[in-house]
């Protein structure tokens, strides 16, 4: 679609550069890490070593005897503010620091306040605990079964591991059309435990001021509004009042839903604030990163999929244990313990589905987030895309005419689902079709064919998902009571400038550059002279934040409405400069003119000076105006993705010779970003598909504490993506966008495991499980009696 | 604990200070010298965040000891810029949209520049084993390729006076 404004405004559609990326290219970027203060201490955190263990005695003189350490905080210290727990997201309870016992490894313990980093992390080691080991619970079906000991005992009537049993869907009716099902397929499907690991960990820098009783927190969040009010709320008793807290949200080195959750640091960060009246610095090193910080995924799933033998699809049934850790801290809409799982009919048009979830309580840290995606959509999508491709196998079908056939169709949007989610646009069946021209489909399983019958290992993968972000609706998205709108507050200055402040938060998005360009789009001022501001609850009105791609769906619709709010003002100070009535003007990009006479028009800018200079009598001064978007539905981005692998019969490596990505996010605001958006997500989908996982013992020990062995993805495996996009724009969204950051992470593993299971089905193999590692490969290969 | 004087030379200005001899380059850098463009992502060498130029080499300045820079010369992310222009490699990162969260960028900058000076014309294979060492999880690496190339080009043609205009 051709852009409607010239590059130089720089609306919707304009690949503009950057705003954001001089400071950061010259190093001058202020990541919280950064944020050094007169006076400022170090906090450092002593971590148990056990899973799960009784705190015995807690000895800290040797570490307050060490010059420089100031004091040493402890569960009981916490415990005299009733702050040694706190409740998480999902209304759960976690231990901000322990009193009697420790339930992960790396849970924290204690923790050491000094003058110099260095210093702090001495009184760490001088710290002596002395602990019972207990029984430890790993597994979570194990967890479940009568005998496991009860983790919770902090709850009084807790008698087991389990925490709450959700289901969606019909189940009668899917019970009956499994019994009348010509064929079905079904596949245990693990999705393990998985970590963001953004560049930068977390951390805080805060600060209460005793003379004015004021708390600014700089912090690693997400959702700097959010996290005022739960500090509010939580602290409330110990004086903190939410008119007197302010979080600010600096640059942020990547958040990937790492970043949503209150972790424990933050709240002994500023509890040693608000006792010592310093400033005082907590900033994770990686291992207490990946050992301690909110987990992903760790889904137990079991589905069945039903169908006809002419590759009709009928009926979906899942089952699915989900690991918690020790606690439910999942970053979920509260009305959703399984996030928005039960998307996961996907692309299908199918006649019925039943989808159960049991929480479950494990020896291991709480989670629950997301890992780059939209409340739990990566697993809806990795099962619905593996149980079609299971199926297309089965029966002997291309899994490309599979799914063609069995898509929802364009004319059926709106369409419901079979889970009672209302699809707002969609053409699968164009993606699908786009990607196959592009990789060359046809071609490729001919050779395919040909490699096969010279005994080489070649596959073939398709995963055409559709998303479900933009949460939500405040009928049924909030987050502990707080509705999911979200927020922008834009300011017209007289010299023709704009502030725009929004309620979320970029984390790499480009919010900078993106929110300016729809004010262009929608106000005619050049990009340049547009400035976003975000992350200051003192400036920056309430919003949700940034997760579950919801900027542009809900923070960019409420742009656009604000826009359009100050242009219906702008119309009427036009009206009255030119003399003439408002119906008869027209707007053009940047100008309101008089209908018929081109040459008497008022200038956007010359609007904004009159409305401080030379407004119409009666009418407020200014140009400004806010909005809180409650959007009325979701968005469904969707998309199909083709991958290509060759794999080594020696070895086991799995090689990505292509990956072909066609995305669909509604209009485009700037096709830079978006590409960008989608070349990393990409990246987060292939770590997670062949390389990241998290692991424990029997005893818990975590296995993949350290880059050493949680492996990231580098630039060599990383392939060289292909991508383009269909637009099909969301029909409620003001702009026609629908958001995209995460995608790709939620589509591309899919299409990795269907390749790589289409290069072996022939050797018997079904399905494997994420991440499919060379060992795994190697393994399967030698089992089905495939030599070097 | 006892401090030794060291001699250091960062982005070209001496410093003569007394440090703990288990300070590490990267905290000299970032809070000593109020450097805080060189980040750190990682306590094991992998992420490449920290990556700073030592004497000619690029090295991760999370593993090295601030001692070990003693009578050295160091270049961060700070000395790029010379006179008001920008490197070729910060001219790329900004045509190619080769950052997101500006994170791993310092140090991708730093192993570019001392990989382009001793290759400026590299293959797409070459680029991707230099920036095996410096993992960024925002962009997918694609358009950090194509950064190393627009500045291994600008570097072959002699500058990057042109597009250092376009970046205020």
């Amino acid at each position: 679609m051709a852009p409607k404004t010239s590059p130089e405004i720089g609306g919707m559609g304009h690949s503009v550069k950057r705003k954001e990326d001089p400071r950061f290219l010259r190093g001058l970027g202020n990541y919280v890490d950064d944020v050094n203060l007169p006076g400022m201490l170090y906090l450092d955190i002593v971590r148990s070593p056990y899973a799960h263990a009784t705190i015995n005695n807690i000895d800290i003189s040797k570490a307050t005897a060490i010059p420089g350490v100031l004091a040493v905080i402890t569960g009981k210290d916490l415990e005299k503010y009733n702050l040694h727990w706190m409740p998480t997201l999902m209304s759960d309870t976690q231990m901000v620091l322990p009193v009697d016992k420790v339930m992960y490894q790396a849970q924290e313990v204690a923790a050491v306040l000094a003058t110099d980093r260095y210093i702090a992390a001495d009184g760490v080691e001088a710290v002596e605990i002395d602990y019972d080991p207990l029984p430890v619970v790993v597994d979570p079906k194990k967890a479940l079964l009568p005998d496991a000991p009860v983790l919770r005992t902090d709850k009084k009537d807790k008698k087991d591991n389990h925490i709450w049993h959700w289901e969606w869907g019909n189940r009668d009716a899917t019970d009956q059309l499994f019994r009348e099902a010509e064929v079905t397929v079904k596949e245990d499907i693990y999705i393990p435990r998985i970590h963001v690991s953004s560049i930068e960990t977390c951390g805080c820098v805060a600060h209460f001021d005793k003379v004015n009783g004021k708390l600014t927190v700089w912090m690693t969040t997400q959702a700097p509004h959010a996290i005022r009010t739960v500090f509010a709320l939580v602290a409330g008793h110990v004086g903190l009042s939410e008119e007197k807290i302010q979080i600010i949200s600096p640059d942020i080195g990547g958040g990937f839903g790492g970043k949503v959750p209150v972790y424990p640091g933050y709240v002994i960060a500023v509890a040693a604030s608000v006792l010592t009246g310093k400033p005082v610095k907590w900033i994770e090193d990686r291992m207490e990163n990946l050992q301690a910080d909110s987990f992903a995924r760790d889904y137990h799933i079991t589905a069945e999929l039903a169908g006809k033998k002419d590759g009709q699809l009928t009926a979906l049934r899942i089952k699915t244990i989900a690991d918690h850790g020790y606690t439910d801290a999942a970053a979920n809409p509260s009305k959703f313990p399984a996030g928005l799982f039960h998307v996961c009919t996907g692309s299908y048009d199918l006649k019925a589905a039943h989808v159960e979830v049991d929480g479950v309580y494990t020896n291991k840290p709480p989670g629950g987030i997301a890992y780059r995606c939209s409340f739990r959509v990566t697993e809806a999508v990795h099962t619905i895309e593996r149980m079609a491709d299971l199926m297309a196998h089965e029966i002997g079908m291309d899994p490309a005419e599979f799914r063609m056939k069995n898509f929802i169709k364009p004319e059926q949007f709106p369409y419901k689902s079979a889970l009672d989610w209302e699809y707002d646009s969609g053409n699968y069946a164009a993606a699908l079709q786009l990607a196959m021209d592009k990789i060359g489909y046809t071609e490729l399983k001919k050779e395919q064919a040909e490699k096969r019958a010279r005994g080489e290992l070649m596959g073939i993968g398709i995963s055409s998902f559709t998303e479900i972000v933009g949460a939500g609706p405040s009928k049924h998205f909030d987050i502990l009571g707080i509705k999911m709108f979200d927020s922008a507050e834009i300011r017209v200055h007289p010299t023709g400038k704009v502030i725009a402040r929004f309620g979320t938060k970029s984390q790499g998005q480009g919010h900078e550059t993106t929110y300016a360009q729809i004010v262009a789009e929608e106000l005619g001022f050049p990009v340049d002279s547009v400035l976003v501001e975000e992350g200051d609850t003192d400036t920056a009105p309430y919003g949700l934040g940034t997760y579950a791609s919801r900027s542009t769906p809900v923070a960019g619709a409420a742009c656009a409405v604000a826009c359009r709010k100050i242009k219906d003002k702008a119309r009427k100070i036009a009206a009255y400069l030119l003399e003439a009535h408002e119906d008869d003007l027209e707007w053009e990009t940047g100008k309101f003119f008089v209908k018929g006479s081109p040459d008497r028009a008022k200038t956007i800018q010359e609007i904004s000076l009159a409305a401080y200079t030379n407004h119409p009598p009666g009418m407020e001064a200014g140009l400004e105006a806010v909005n809180y978007y409650d959007p009325p539905n979701l968005t469904y981005p969707f998309g199909s993705y083709i991958c290509v692998v060759d794999i080594d019969k020696g070895t086991g490596e799995v090689k990505i010779r292509r990956f072909v990505a066609i995305d669909d996010c509604g209009n485009i605001i700037n096709p830079m970003i978006v590409q960008g958006q989608i070349h990393g997500g990409l990246t987060m989908g292939l770590g997670p598909a062949l390389y990241e996982e998290i692991q424990y013992d029997e005893s818990g020990n975590i296995l993949q504490g350290s880059f050493m062995n949680y492996l990231l993805p580098t630039a060599v495996e990383t392939p060289n993506w292909e991508t383009a996009n269909t637009v099909t724009p969301s029909p409620h969204h003001p702009l026609g966008a629908k958001g995209v950051g995460e995608s790709a992470t939620v589509g591309a593993p899919a299409a990795i495991v269907n390749a790589v299971v289409d290069a072996l089905w022939h050797l018997g193999v079904r399905h494997i499980d994420i991440p499919i590692t060379s060992a795994k490969v190697w393994k399967l290969l030698r089992d089905a009696g495939v030599k070097d | 604990m006892a401090k030794v004087p060291i001699n250091v030379k960062v982005n070209g200005v001496e410093h003569n200070v007394d440090i703990e001899p288990r300070l590490l380059l990267v905290h000299f850098l970032r809070e000593n010298l109020r450097l805080t463009g060189t980040h750190i992502g990682c306590d094991t060498s992998h992420c490449g965040a920290c990556t700073v130029v030592m004497d000619g080499r690029a090295i991760k300045s999370c593993t090295a000891f601030a001692v070990q820079a003693d009578g050295r010369s160091i270049m961060t992310v700070e000395g790029l810029e010379q006179d008001g222009k920008l490197h070729p490699l910060q001219d790329g990162f900004f045509q190619e949209h080769g950052l997101q969260c500006g994170y791993c960028t310092p140090g991708m900058l730093m192993t570019g520049y001392v990989f382009l000076g001793t290759n400026n014309n590299p293959t797409e294979d070459e680029i991707r084993h230099a920036i095996s060492g410096n993992l960024c999880r925002c962009t997918g690496y694609v358009n950090i390729v194509k950064a190393y190339q627009y500045a291994a080009q600008k570097m072959r043609e002699g500058g990057a006076e042109d597009g250092a205009k376009n970046i205020a």
